[in-house]
């Protein structure tokens, strides 16, 4: 669990981010960004389901065990659901999740909420520049296992 | 981690069982993958991982000779899971399903990995990070495809009525084309008569023609056509059900008269003492709180504004037929139908909360549409076009092109149609008083369809001036009215200081209102500019990415008119084809439950928002019904059993993603 391990050298290094995306809005405003051709620092990783109500507990904190140095949950405005009301149920788990996170001694910028529709490229590529920019600063992950990259 | 192993169908647990073999094909796209991307590294190390039993880059793996290459490899090596890594599932996954599905492979044994949108189109720059990168993906993409079930894509039945949102000229055509092929259409309108934007031009380019003469008798089809029912003055409130079987409740605004008594005679205007302004002209001139909407108003009938009524019940007196209500009601309909197209419209950019070039500030400063009724016949000036101040008529115009359109303050975007419609009031006006002299500043002029450029030429020949700049200052002169205007003509290099008796503002294209209310109804997306997006840009430009809802005119993004009309008829014959064929094909992707783990708690029935889960009260069971279930996985994450999955997004699937984000290294003694 020693971050040493991982990054002796913190001005190369690139975190991993976990983005978990809904097909029908982030996943969207991901491709966007790529259509548009917004640069990005290579340090995410999509993982497309359905609707973000399918983001589970369970995938979130599998992924900071693995090694995640920040999860993403994203999902289309509120509003905006493609099944009526899926991001509001992913809203009131969210609270949950930031909980446990904060009993786990995660810091507060390696979780983040964003709502990206389907045509908001721009700002699915600034908040992932922002939060990596964040994850560098703070250093890999306290739960990442050695040798994890 | 919940592995809830050899619960379900025999079927699966022999797909459990069965060796894996992969095989992973690497889209290069031309240069968009291939030249960031190195495919081959990818290639070779993707090769090494276990299950893998062959790996193929292609240069356009959508191709036909890059599909023949998937099918020969299934064959070859007798692979029962695919990856394809290229662009985004969203445009490409159907193709790749049914490349597969021909070879007799189950479609859901597909798993698609975006390296071009998510990988090499946002890391140009970084070639060996990016290459790093699209090897994690895929090693996501083969790990999770092993561990994928087949699935039974399902057909739901379709009604083979039509619900159309919108009686402009996309949704007029839509309406005619789907019920002349015999089916039954609904035609809701928001306004109290049917036309939309058309009816309130004057002409319209190239040709010129009168705007409402080839409008009107459309109308006046679409009124006659038995198979449309047409519902003006009324608004769909609620959208419920899926493809094939919406239930739409539809709001009747009140008319307060009786549209079955009323004949359109008017009587009533004529005898109401409150003018207000008139909507129709663009608040030039007035209208009576009770009236007919304009003269070629399909239905033909009088509306009474409660708003502005002051109860003088003048109206009940003069009316012969006795049609006048004022207690009248809302009133619902609720209709089952099987497509909708929404051809929701537009509305142009307003000016005045940012005074726009002095709009809304000084008199003599008009957007083009205030223009287009002065012009017209039937407007509020009998189609002489003057000037607000003094009510004379210009001989200086000018005209200000993309206001709202085009400018980081506004609207990036361009409205398509601005550049046109300036030119057809320049030369309309030039035609009708030869003596006025007409100034288009511009940024530059778009003409590119028939007889647009042709138009353009007529317009210079006419000796209409085009002069290449923006108004950077624009002032009234106090006494004239007249609009002092600074402008640099960016083609002389010069700053020129004009004057006009006035101004007039190519507003551009801008959503209504109600489009928020119609995009959350449908549960469509909207697109940078605000207005509804469509499934695919170019290849499927009236579908949406909800299965039986299309999108026809300016709704989803700047047209013209014979752009609006084409989408009107291109929506009539996509539906046409659930219509005909009387059944949709819905996704095989929905929630599961395992009868062995359920405890019939409950939990999972308020998450569904489709009421697709029911409880088996004999059994004390949840019970998911297929048919209803849309596949989002909300209730999986709130069953605290683990007896509900969501099919191809079982946890094990989305967990053997997340493991392979990562990988050990061995740390250098």
């Amino acid at each position: 669990m020693s971050a040493e391990a991982v990054a002796p050298n913190t001005n190369g290094w690139e975190p991993k981010i976990v983005a978990f995306c809904c097909n029908w809005c982030s996943y969207g405003g991901a491709d966007s960004a790529g259509m548009g051709r917004f640069q990005q620092p290579p340090s995410t990783r999509i993982i497309r389901v359905m609707c973000s109500g399918r983001i589970d507990p369970l995938h979130v904190f599998n992924a900071f065990l693995e090694g995640a140095d920040a999860v993403l949950v994203t999902g289309c405005h509120i509003g905006d659901c493609h099944y009526v009301n899926g991001n509001d149920k992913t809203k009131i788990k969210y609270k949950f999740l930031e909980n446990v996170a904060q009993e786990l001694g995660i810091e507060k910028e390696r979780l983040q909420l964003n709502w990206i529709s389907a045509s908001e490229g721009e700002r699915f590529a600034n908040f992932i520049r922002d939060v990596t920019a964040q994850i560098k600063k703070l250093g890999p992950s306290p739960l990442k296992p050695a040798g994890v990259v | 981690m919940s592995d809830n192993k050899g619960i379900e169908k025999p079927v699966e647990s022999k797909v459990d069982q069965e060796e894996k073999r992969v095989g992973v094909f690497v889209c290069e796209c031309g240069v968009n993958i291939g030249g960031v991307v190195n495919t081959k590294a990818v290639a070779d190390y993707i090769g090494t991982l276990p299950g893998v039993k062959v790996t193929s880059v292609n240069k356009f793996t959508c191709s036909d000779s890059g599909q023949a290459d998937i099918q020969k490899k299934i064959k070859e090596y007798n692979l029962n899971r695919v990856v394809v890594a290229a662009c985004s599932p969203k445009t490409h996954e159907p193709t790749f399903r049914a490349c597969i599905e021909q070879m007799g492979l189950n479609q859901y044994f597909l798993e698609f990995v975006n390296i071009r949108d998510h990988c090499s189109w946002i890391h140009m720059w970084e070639k060996e990070k990016a290459t790093e990168k699209a090897k994690d993906l895929i090693r996501m993409g083969v790990e999770r495809a092993k561990l994928l079930e087949p699935l039974q894509a399902s057909e739901v039945p379709v009604i083979d009525k039509a619900l159309v949102i919108g009686a402009g000229v996309a949704g007029m055509q839509s309406a005619l084309d789907l019920a002349d092929m015999g089916f039954q259409v609904y035609l809701v309108e928001k306004e109290p008569s049917i036309g939309g934007r058309m009816a309130r031009f004057d002409k319209v380019f190239p040709t010129n023609d009168c705007s409402i003469c080839i409008l009107g008798p459309k109308m006046v089809e679409v009124a006659r056509n038995k198979n449309i029912q047409i519902m003006s003055y009324s608004e769909v409130k609620a959208v419920e059900g899926y493809v094939g079987n919406f239930n739409v409740k539809i709001e009747h605004k009140p008319r307060y008269l009786d549209v079955a008594k009323c004949t359109g005679c008017a009587k009533c205007s004529e005898v109401c003492p409150v003018e207000v302004p008139y909507d129709f002209n663009e608040g030039f001139g007035t209208r009576k709180a009770i009236y007919v909407p304009f003269p070629q108003a399909v239905p033909l009938r009088a509306v009474l504004d409660m708003e502005n009524c002051i109860s003088c019940k003048a109206c009940t007196k003069a009316c012969e037929s006795k049609a006048i209500n004022y207690d009248m009601k809302p009133s619902y309909t609720d209709v089952n139908v099987g497509i909708i197209v929404g051809a929701v419209g537009f509305k142009t950019y307003d000016p005045e909360p940012r005074h726009d070039f002095g709009y809304g500030l000084y008199d003599n400063v008009i957007t083009a549409m205030e223009f287009e009724r002065l012009l017209n016949a039937a407007g509020p000036t009998g189609g002489h076009v003057v000037r607000p101040s003094d009510c004379k008529e210009p001989i200086k115009v000018g005209f200000v092109n993309c206001v709202g359109s085009r400018d980081k303050n506004t609207n990036i975007y361009c409205s398509g149609v601005c550049c046109m419609v300036t030119i057809k009031n320049a030369q309309l006006l030039k035609e009708k008083r030869p003596e006025t002299d007409h100034t288009i500043m511009y940024m530059d002029i778009r003409t590119p369809f028939r007889g647009y450029e042709e138009s353009y030429n007529r317009s210079r020949n006419l000796g209409v001036k085009f002069l290449r700049g923006r108004p950077v200052e624009v002032k009234e002169d106090p006494v004239t009215k007249n609009i002092k205007v600074r402008v640099e003509d960016t083609l002389a290099n010069e700053i020129r200081n004009l004057e006009f008796d006035l101004i007039v503002l190519a507003t551009g294209i801008v959503p209504h209102e109600g489009i928020n209310q119609i995009q959350q109804l449908l549960k469509l997306s909207k697109a940078a500019d605000g207005l509804l997006m469509e499934a695919h840009p170019k290849l499927k430009p009236v579908d949406t990415t909800i299965d039986g809802v299309f999108l026809a005119g300016v709704a989803s993004g700047p047209k013209d008119i014979p752009y609006a009309v084409s989408q009107g008829s291109a929506c009539a014959g996509r539906a046409t084809i659930l219509l005909k064929n009387k059944k949709a094909i819905t996704e095989g992707i929905t929630a599961v439950v395992d009868p062995d783990v359920c405890v019939g708690c409950g939990v999972c029935l308020p998450m569904c928002p489709f009421q697709a889960i029911k409880m088996d009260e004999k059994e004390h069971k949840a019970n998911v019904v297929k048919a209803l279930c849309k596949g989002c996985g909300t209730c999986v994450t709130a069953c605290p059993t683990g007896a509900l999955e969501q099919s191809h997004f079982k946890n094990k699937q989305v967990l053997a993603q997340i493991k392979n984000v990562f990988k050990f290294q061995e740390v250098a003694a």
